[in-house]
């Protein structure tokens, strides 16, 4: 091995940064699965009794369904009898443990914590310009920019306030993307689920500001699943970014999520991603299970949807966001960068399912494996026999680091409409010494000269980041990496 | 500026360099010369410190450090810059981004104060203009789909940029069309000032009919067989290398 090849082994022995816990007064229930849990749940939150009937049908389906083996990860069965449903942080009058309703009653550790996070929720602050709803575990903590948003009709709160406030919102459109039965993990968030974002935009509006999520596991031996449901009616526009982290523990921890988007005729929703939930340890100790559906509907004619994402944390990444495009010439996205370093697995893509006539969808996904890692890309083009004209590219590159980790590709295409056009193209390349060499012939440091090789290689991805996110992208990216090379 | 004594190198356990000795003074143009798989490259890539070269004996000195001491990048913030022979490819990397992170670098080394994108703009406009390149090539990846010809000039089009105190120029000739060897020369011989050496590593002596050298080096397995002035390239480019590989055998 070379000499540059050690360096990088010890340079790829990076920290967690956002591995710390808050010490917070925390509620939670006792661990286990059961109808009567499902119920407590619901009770908790106050909620209409559709929303547990809704639960009660997805907890029966899920008791019926398998865990999917499919995927290419490995990790020892979970048990999802040891772990507790529910934790949220109890505020500060333990008033009915309900979210508090303005800044000023939340907790100043919770606040303390995002802002070690570098998300300071007051309004004023860095983020001017980003409404936050930052959800703590379970329970939606604060939603910045509310009245603001209010004044133009749009609705932007915690779920659990979406269903006191709106429900027949959330009845009209929940589970209409994802059914509750769809997956084995969205099933058992539909039956569990504790919070999550909801997004309305009203007819012909166009949201003045990134609208954001963050989201923090911080009690132990809990899991998280959120539930996000955007609408997007006739004509409006909304751009949205999620960030997650967690503490550093040495158990795994699941975060089982689902994610709706429905765009009307001429709307367009853009969800971008930087998930840098805890990894696990150089040796692969603990870090979260992240198994998440994400899918969104173009409904309408003319509407777009695009996935942005920068996977860079979790020890385990099960993840495919995709796009139903039934509107005639809609447009669906998917723009990805999956950094995989050490002991992590990520099995991630997309599926583009075209049914309406001159779909189009455009698929870049950049994988990046370092250390011992598995990176896999899975995508599924599809095409039914009604989507006319319809189009698909897809470009799927891999880059190594090193040679112990691995690089996947499973591209499916399923076309059964003639007049489709269905492009794709994969490369895999490595960062190679001659690179690295060249770059340091120049004066960069061997860690510069990285970088630079790997931003160069997810350029594409991160010019369609909202311009405040790229910059965190990059920097992340450049934690996830230090000088992983060989 | 460098002097290299004695230095013997080896790569994958050959023994490649066998005794070299050369002395740069500031303001020198050398030339060295030699047939195929005389040591050439290594000596280059020795030189610019690349990973795998193992120096088994011999010293080099530059500028007061002793070079083999240095780790590549500092080698390069101290002047030391080599133009390749294979110019790599950093795809989507812009050759802008490239120049003024390598241009930053060395004023960084240096204790001053980076420019910005406007000013740097300026500076790296004038010298395309002296290589013939058009604006549109800053905005391209580093060297990514780039022929030949553009590569090199890429290549000196970045010496005029983060001016070396020594340049070490590995096979630049290499592949250029007689126009293109034309104005890599220009920019090569707008790079010679009074303070600066370079050196010029070739198998042909086309080049050296646009840049006139102060020392030609013959160099053969992996020793400097002989040395002398410019008339010493027109005698090889009249009568090839064999004569002087049969004089040094004898």
């Amino acid at each position: 091995m070379s000499t540059q090849n050690q360096d990088v082994e010890q340079l790829v022995k990076r920290e967690y940064k956002y591995g710390f816990h808050t010490d917070i007064d925390q509620e939670s229930i006792p661990p286990g699965l059961n109808e009567d849990v499902v119920r407590l749940i619901s009770a908790k939150k106050n909620e209409p009794e559709f929303m547990l009937e809704w639960r009660l049908k997805a907890f029966r389906h899920w008791q019926e369904m398998k865990e999917p083996s499919w995927a290419h990860v490995h990790y020892p069965k979970i048990d999802f009898q040891s772990i507790s449903y529910y934790a949220a942080p109890k505020s500060k009058e333990q008033r009915e443990k309900e979210a508090p309703q303005s800044l000023d009653e939340v907790d100043p550790k919770l606040l303390e914590t995002y802002e070690k996070l570098g998300i300071p929720l007051h309004e004023r602050e860095r983020l001017a310009g980003v409404a936050v709803d930052a959800v703590f575990d379970s329970v939606s903590v604060a939603t910045t920019y509310k009245e603001k948003l209010a004044e133009k009709g749009i609705i932007f709160c915690s779920f659990s306030e979406a269903l006191q406030n709106h429900p027949e919102l959330v009845e009209q459109y929940m589970g209409t993307v994802v059914p509750p039965n769809d997956n084995f993990f969205a099933a058992l968030n539909s039956a569990v689920f504790s919070d999550g974002s909801f997004v309305f935009v009203p007819k012909g509006v166009r949201c003045p500001m990134e609208l954001s999520t963050y989201f923090r596991i911080n009690a132990a031996e809990t899991g998280q699943f959120e539930r996000t449901l955007i609408i997007a009616e006739e004509g409006a526009q909304v751009s949205y970014l999620e960030g997650c982290t967690a503490p550093q523990r040495d158990e795994n921890q699941l975060h089982a999520a689902v994610v709706e988007l429905v765009a009307l005729d001429e709307a367009q929703i853009k969800y971008s991603t930087v998930q840098n939930w805890y990894p696990g340890d150089e040796e692969g100790r603990g870090g979260i299970y992240n198994f998440v559906t994400k899918r969104g509907e173009c409904r309408g004619d003319n509407s777009k949807i695009s996935w942005t994402q920068v996977e860079a944390g979790s020890a385990i990444t099960w993840k495919y966001p995709s796009c139903v495009l039934k509107g005639d010439n809609s447009v669906g996205e998917f723009y990805s960068v999956a950094v995989g370093n050490n002991y992590q697995q990520i099995d991630s893509g997309t599926k583009m399912i075209h049914v309406g006539r001159n779909t189009h969808s455009t698929i870049i996904s950049k994988g990046i494996s370092a250390g011992y890692a598995n990176n896999s890309y899975r995508g599924l083009v599809k095409v039914v026999p009604s989507a006319k004209g319809a189009r698909n590219y897809t470009q799927c590159d891999s880059l190594l680091m090193g040679d112990r980790c691995g690089a996947h590709t499973y591209p499916y295409v399923e076309v059964k409409e003639p007049t489709a056009k269905v492009e794709h193209e994969a490369t895999t390349s490595k960062v190679s010494d001659d690179q690295i060499f060249y770059l340091m012939q120049r004066g960069l440091s061997e860690e510069d000269a990285v970088n630079m090789i790997v931003n160069g290689f997810c350029k594409e991805v991160f010019g369609e980041l909202p311009m405040e996110f790229a910059v965190e992208a990059q920097a992340l990216l450049e934690v996830s990496l230090e000088g992983a090379v060989g | 500026m460098l002097s290299i004594h004695d230095l013997h190198a080896r790569v994958e356990g050959a023994e490649i360099l066998k005794g070299i000795d050369l002395e740069v003074r500031p303001g020198e143009v050398h030339a060295i010369m030699g047939p195929n798989g005389s040591g050439k490259s290594t000596l280059c890539s020795v030189l610019g410190g690349r990973d795998g070269y193992e120096v088994t004996a011999g010293s080099a000195q530059y500028m007061g450090h002793d070079l083999l001491e240095l780790a590549p990048e500092e080698r390069a913030r101290e002047g030391m810059l080599m133009a390749f022979q294979y110019p790599v490819e950093i795809p989507g990397v812009k050759n802008i981004y490239l120049l003024k992170a390598a241009y930053n670098a060395l004023r960084r080394h240096r204790g001053e104060p980076e420019l910005d994108t406007f000013e740097f703009l300026g500076l790296v406009r004038e010298k395309l203009k002296l290589m013939r390149m058009d604006e549109s090539f800053l905005h391209r990846a580093v060297n990514e789909g780039f022929s030949g010809g553009e590569k090199k000039r890429n290549e000196i089009l970045q010496m005029l940029v983060l001016e070396p105190k020594l340049a070490i120029l590995d096979e630049t000739d290499s592949g250029l069309d007689i126009d293109a060897l034309k104005i890599v020369s220009e920019g090569v011989n707008s790079l010679r000032r009074e303070d600066r050496a370079i050196v010029m590593v070739t198998h042909y002596q086309r080049l050296l009919n646009h840049v006139e050298p102060d020392y030609v080096h013959v160099l053969s397995q992996g020793k400097i067989i002989k040395s002398g002035d410019k008339t010493l390239a027109h005698d090889l480019e009249a009568h090839g290398y064999q004569w002087l590989l049969d004089e040094a055998a004898a």
